[in-house]
Order: structure tokens, then sequence, then C-alpha cells
């Protein structure tokens, strides 16, 4: 099936041309850091944390959200999902490999990657994560590639691969488990140490998924004579309603706690992201930004007239995909450093190389979900025709 | 053509049983160290190893540190800091925010930020307070630590691989008193004088304090005591005879937020 991915129209060229030139610009500031170090970034001492660890955390919600669609569809053989779970499995594809990507880039020696195989240490929540980003992407992989090729063949596909989806609907969630436990179980950081880490990122993640998925839906719909089919759309971005207003719901009871306990050092983090503390309040605009796109997210989600409209549909979802992206990515995480433990207020802000390396491996995913798309796109429509 | 096959094929045939012979040698030469290996054994090193102890070490079951800061000021804390920062070969990087520090001050409240009263005792007010590694004797860093690059040592000091770290930064989230480093760059540029008897760092690794391991094997003080004039001690907190506890018997101590249950081994008296 991979020689359909390289066959295509003059647009479909010009965008893979486009993602390679984006992916170069990465790999020429990624030699930079290789040479001058992580200093490249703006990261330091207090916040040692950033741009990318942002985007690690936020994309494994991305794919932790594509089980949103392979749950009804496996477990409750929710029919209208059949056509476009194969997307949501390819977009976790994706997703997981720019996990892996950012993770290797923000490693300050990178070539000693095989440390965390070779000196494990069970202690340490990044061996799990390790494990379960990898084993989800091998799940993803094995499911999304053998069901596709069933499809071509006309053929149901064999029984063990319908076991191993039903194994992958735990394992997303525990993707996205494990990667709050990397933050949730320090004891020194207020902001982090909460029980209703994962929970809410589990929320965020399958609003974020499902709404990046209606996006790419409505593209494929648009572009190719493959139709995922209006019905999936809509109650695609129900999920998307029910998991943003379970989001916004979490981080209320977060806001609740912090502020009638009167705790000090865990009010100076939500001072520091929504009012600014003396002076340091670079992060204020973004925060509220997101409150406000999630907050306008839930109204065009809920009033079912502005729901089934195709035109603001895909509007919404960008909304909504951005304001968790600010929440969860860098307000989690300069929120999660700030106050330091010296109790001092570290400001953070990416450099342009910091910028340029993400959109390198931004471009990589995306390449690789181009391609995916394109095979299962042409594939469907190789069937349907 | 043929011919050169055939002995191609034969140099790697020899080659193969050479490395598959090697890789005997060396299971048998395992075998030997195993043996030898006083821990198993069960034997004293000193009876059985080639390596001998040094005897002039430091032991201790679990260090700790007391800082008096009745007898601390401005001019002693930056000679102490100097004296840990330059045999330490800590590099003096010009920007702030990437800098890298084994033992520095800060204001009382800052390092205590959880001991916040109104109003403050006037001779603390601006005083630098020591800060550095605490050698937790329950240490998060070490816990989150993927490869075990940070590790604790059985006399409880927490002290750090530099070859095996990968750089992930995973223990400067977990560590609650902002006691680890970053080798943002390449930090030999940025040291002036370097200490021939202490390694280097190389960038992309995390680094600490490590409680002067390395003169301790010496039977030497650390360096930070030594250059104190009596106002840091070291000693086995297990012993109750030992100098910390003296200290910790006869004075109000208090440690940096202890409610965190990492056990901080540095003691101060204010």
């Amino acid at each position: 099936m991979l020689d359909k991915a390289l066959s295509g129209s003059k647009k479909y060229g010009i965008w893979i041309g486009f993602l390679l030139l984006i992916m170069g610009g990465g790999f020429i500031a990624y030699l930079q850091q290789l040479d001058v170090g992580l200093g490249i970034t703006g990261m330091s001492r207090d916040v040692s944390w950033g741009l990318y660890i942002a985007q690690f955390t936020f994309l494994v919600g991305v794919a932790a959200g594509g089980v949103m669609v392979v749950l009804p569809y496996y477990l409750h053989d929710y029919k209208t999902f059949g056509r476009i779970t194969v997307l949501g499995e390819f977009l976790a594809i994706a997703a997981l490999i720019m996990c892996l990507l950012f993770i290797v880039v923000d490693l300050g020696y990178p070539s000693r990657l095989f440390n965390v195989i070779i000196h494990f240490s069970p202690d340490s929540m990044l061996f799990w994560d390790m494990i379960v980003l990898n084993g989800y992407l091998f799940l993803n992989i094995v499911v999304g590639w053998n069901v596709l090729q069933a499809e071509r063949n006309a053929v149901s596909y064999k029984k063990w691969v319908k076991y191993l989806a039903y194994f992958s609907i735990p394992w997303a969630v525990g993707i996205h488990t494990v990667t709050a436990f990397l933050y949730c179980g320090l004891p020194g950081r207020g902001f982090w140490l909460t029980a209703i880490l994962a929970p809410r990122f589990l929320a965020s993640a399958f609003a974020a998924g499902p709404a990046l998925l209606i996006i790419l839906a409505l593209i494929v719909q648009k572009t190719t004579k493959f139709d995922p089919g209006d019905k999936a759309i809509d109650t695609l971005s129900k999920i998307v309603c029910y998991a943003l207003i379970t989001n916004v719901f979490f981080f209320l009871c977060e806001v609740f706690v912090v502020f009638y306990s009167q705790n000090p050092h865990h009010m100076e983090t939500f001072q520091f992201l929504f009012q600014g503390v003396h002076g340091h309040d670079s992060l204020v605009p973004w925060m509220w930004g997101s409150m406000f796109l999630m907050g306008f997210g839930i109204l065009f989600l809920v009033i079912p007239r502005l729901r089934t409209n195709r035109f603001l549909l895909p509007i919404t979802c960008a909304m909504v995909f951005i304001g968790t992206w600010i929440d969860k990515g860098m307000g989690l995480i300069t929120g999660g450093f700030n106050p330091t433990p010296l109790n001092h207020i570290a400001e953070y802000a990416p450099t342009g190389l910091e910028i340029m390396i993400t959109l390198g491996v931004y471009a990589v995913g995306l390449l690789v979900l181009t391609l995916l798309f394109k095979i299962a796109v042409s594939v469907k429509e190789e069937v349907g025709a | 053509m043929k011919k050169s096959r055939r002995r191609f094929l034969k140099i790697a045939g020899v080659s193969a049983l050479g490395l598959g012979a090697g890789s005997a040698v060396n299971v048998l030469a395992s075998e030997v160290v195993k043996k030898e290996n006083p821990a198993k054994s069960g034997k004293k090193a000193s009876e059985n190893s080639q390596f001998q102890k040094n005897p002039k070490t430091f032991t201790a079951d679990r260090w700790a540190i007391v800082i008096d800061t009745r007898k601390l000021d401005k001019k002693k804390t930056e000679k102490i800091q100097k004296a840990c920062h330059l045999n330490h070969n800590v590099p003096e990087i010009p920007e702030e925010k990437k800098e890298i520090k084994w033992i520095w001050t800060d204001k009382y409240y800052n390092v205590f930020p959880d001991k916040k009263n109104e109003y403050l005792a006037e001779k603390l007010d601006g005083l630098g307070i020591l800060t550095l590694c605490n050698h937790c004797d329950n240490p998060p860093c070490v816990q989150a630590c993927p490869t075990k690059a940070t590790f604790q040592r059985e006399d409880g000091i927490v002290i750090m691989d530099f070859h095996r770290c990968i750089g992930c930064r995973f223990c400067m989230a977990a560590c609650p008193y902002g006691s680890r480093s970053f080798n943002f760059f390449n930090p030999r540029p940025h040291i002036d004088d370097v200490n021939p008897d202490f390694p280097t760092r190389q960038k992309g690794v995390v680094e600490k304090c490590n409680l002067c391991a390395e003169r301790l094997a010496e039977g030497k003080a650390p360096y930070c005591v030594e250059a104190s004039d009596g106002a840091i001690s070291y000693g086995d907190l297990e012993d109750p005879d030992s100098s910390v506890r003296r200290l910790l018997k006869s004075n109000f101590t208090i440690r940096r937020r202890p409610a965190l249950g990492t056990m901080p081994c540095v003691y101060y008296i204010v």
C-alpha cells in the first residue's frame, strides 16, 4: 500500500515539498543546538523545560485522543466511525512520532539516549513513559495497517487485530496517565502536585485530539473523493464538546481548591499565570486567551445550530485546539516551575531557533500524517470506486 | 574472483570465530572477577582485592551538614562559594539565567519560603543564607532519574555520574530546592583556572554539589567546611558523638521544606 503515498496531484507534491523545506530548516537549527548546546533555547536554570516538553505533553494528548473513535467503533460496534477509525489511528501514529522527537530534541546529551534502556530505572516515571509511548505507537501501526489492508482486499480483518484494538483502548488512557505522572508525583511543584492532573490531561486530550480529527476529516471531505461521513463528524463534535466541558470543569475545581484554601504557594502560580506577579506577566494574555478560546468553544459546541454549522465547525475546532494547546503547553510547564523553589518568578520565552526546531518536528509529524492519510484515502477511494 | 570470495568467507569465518572466542574469554574473565568480588564472597576488600580502600578515608553512615548562619557574613559566604566553585571547576556562565552553581546565597525568605513571618528578626534581614544540595535521605531527584546517573550512596551522599546523564533534566524538575544546574553550554571555556584533580563537565549534563565525596575519600573536609572558619560543620548523623549531632543537640536548627518528606541532611542554626 505504501506506493499510494508516492503518487499524487501537483498540490500534493507542493505540500510535501513545503513540509520538507520546514523540516530542513528545523534540522539546520537542530545542528546549531547540537553544536552550542541547549543554551540556544530560552530555557533556564529555573524553567528547565520549555517549548519542547510542552509540545510533547500536548501531543501525547492528541495521540490518546484517537481512542475516542477507536473505542465506540471496536467496543460498541458504532459503525458510523468505521470510516474514520483508521484516520484516528494514523493521527495517533503521527502524534506519537512527534512526541518521541520532542523528547530527543530536548535531551542535553542525545547520543546517550539509550542509557534509558541500558541502565533502565523503573523508579523513574520517564522509564514507564518510554514503554507506554512506544507500545502505543506499535499497537496503532499494527492495528491501523492491518485493518486498512483488509479493507483494501475486501476481507474482514483477522481476529487478533481486534483484540489488539481492544488492548489499545486502556493503553491510550495509560499513555496520558503516565505522562501526567511525570509531573504530579514531584513533591516540590505545587501546580503539578494534584491528583486531578491525569484526569485533566485526559479531558483536554479527548477534546484536542478529536477536534483536530474533525478538521482533518473536513479537509479529506473537501479535497478527496472519500467522504468520512457527516454523521461521524457530528458525533465527534459532540465528543469534543463534552470533553472540553469536563476539562474546564476540572480546571475550575483546581481554581476553587487553590483560592478557597488560600494556600499562598499554590495561589501564586495562578496569580503569575492570570494576573502577573511583580510585573512578570508575559503569560497573562496567553492564559486569558486560552480561557476565552475554550469558553467560546464550549458555547459554539453546546448550541446545536452552531455545532452543526459546517462553516463554523472547523473554526470552533481550531479554537479548541489552540486553547487546550496553550493551557496544557506553555501554561502547564512554565506555571509548574513558578514560583521557583527559591520563591522567585522566572519567566520563559522560546527563542527563534527553538521555535524553528519545534516547527521542524511538527513538519515531520505532518509529513507522516499526510503520507498515512494519503494511503488511507487512496485505499478508501479505490474500494469505494 | 571465485578464489577471492572464498578467501573472504574464510577470513570472515575466522574473524567470527575469533569474536566468539573473545567473548568466551570475557565470560571466563567475568567469572574470575565475580569470584573475587568481596561483596559476594563476604570477605573484606583489603584481604582479597588488589584495590584497597584508602585507610585515611572518612566514612559515615549518613553524612550531614550544619550551617551556623550566625557566624557567616557576605565576605565569608563569598569565600566559601569561591573555594567550592574553583576546586570543582564550576564554570562562570555570563548569562545569569543559565548559570551553574553548587553553593550560593539567597535571602532568608527565599531559602525558607514556608517560614514566612510578617516581621523578620532584624539580623536575618538582608543576610545571605547559604544554599546547596540537601543530600536528602529520601531524594526525589534519584527517583526521577531515568538512567540512575543520579544515585544515593550508602553514606547518604546524593551524587552524579556525569558520564551517564542524558540531560533530560527530570531531576531539576524533581528537586524542590533548586539545587541542580544544567550545562546549557560547553562549560570549559568558562573556567579560568582548571583544577586538574577534578573532572570538568561537558555540555548537556546536569551537575550539583557532591558533598566533596572526592575530598572525604582522601580523609579531607569538604571545601565549604574548610573555608568557613568553623561556621559549617559536617559529620555522621547516625553517630551520637559526632560534631553535627552535638550541634543539633545544643542548638535549635531548621531545615528547608521538611514538610515535603525529602528529609534534607543540611541543617541551619539561625
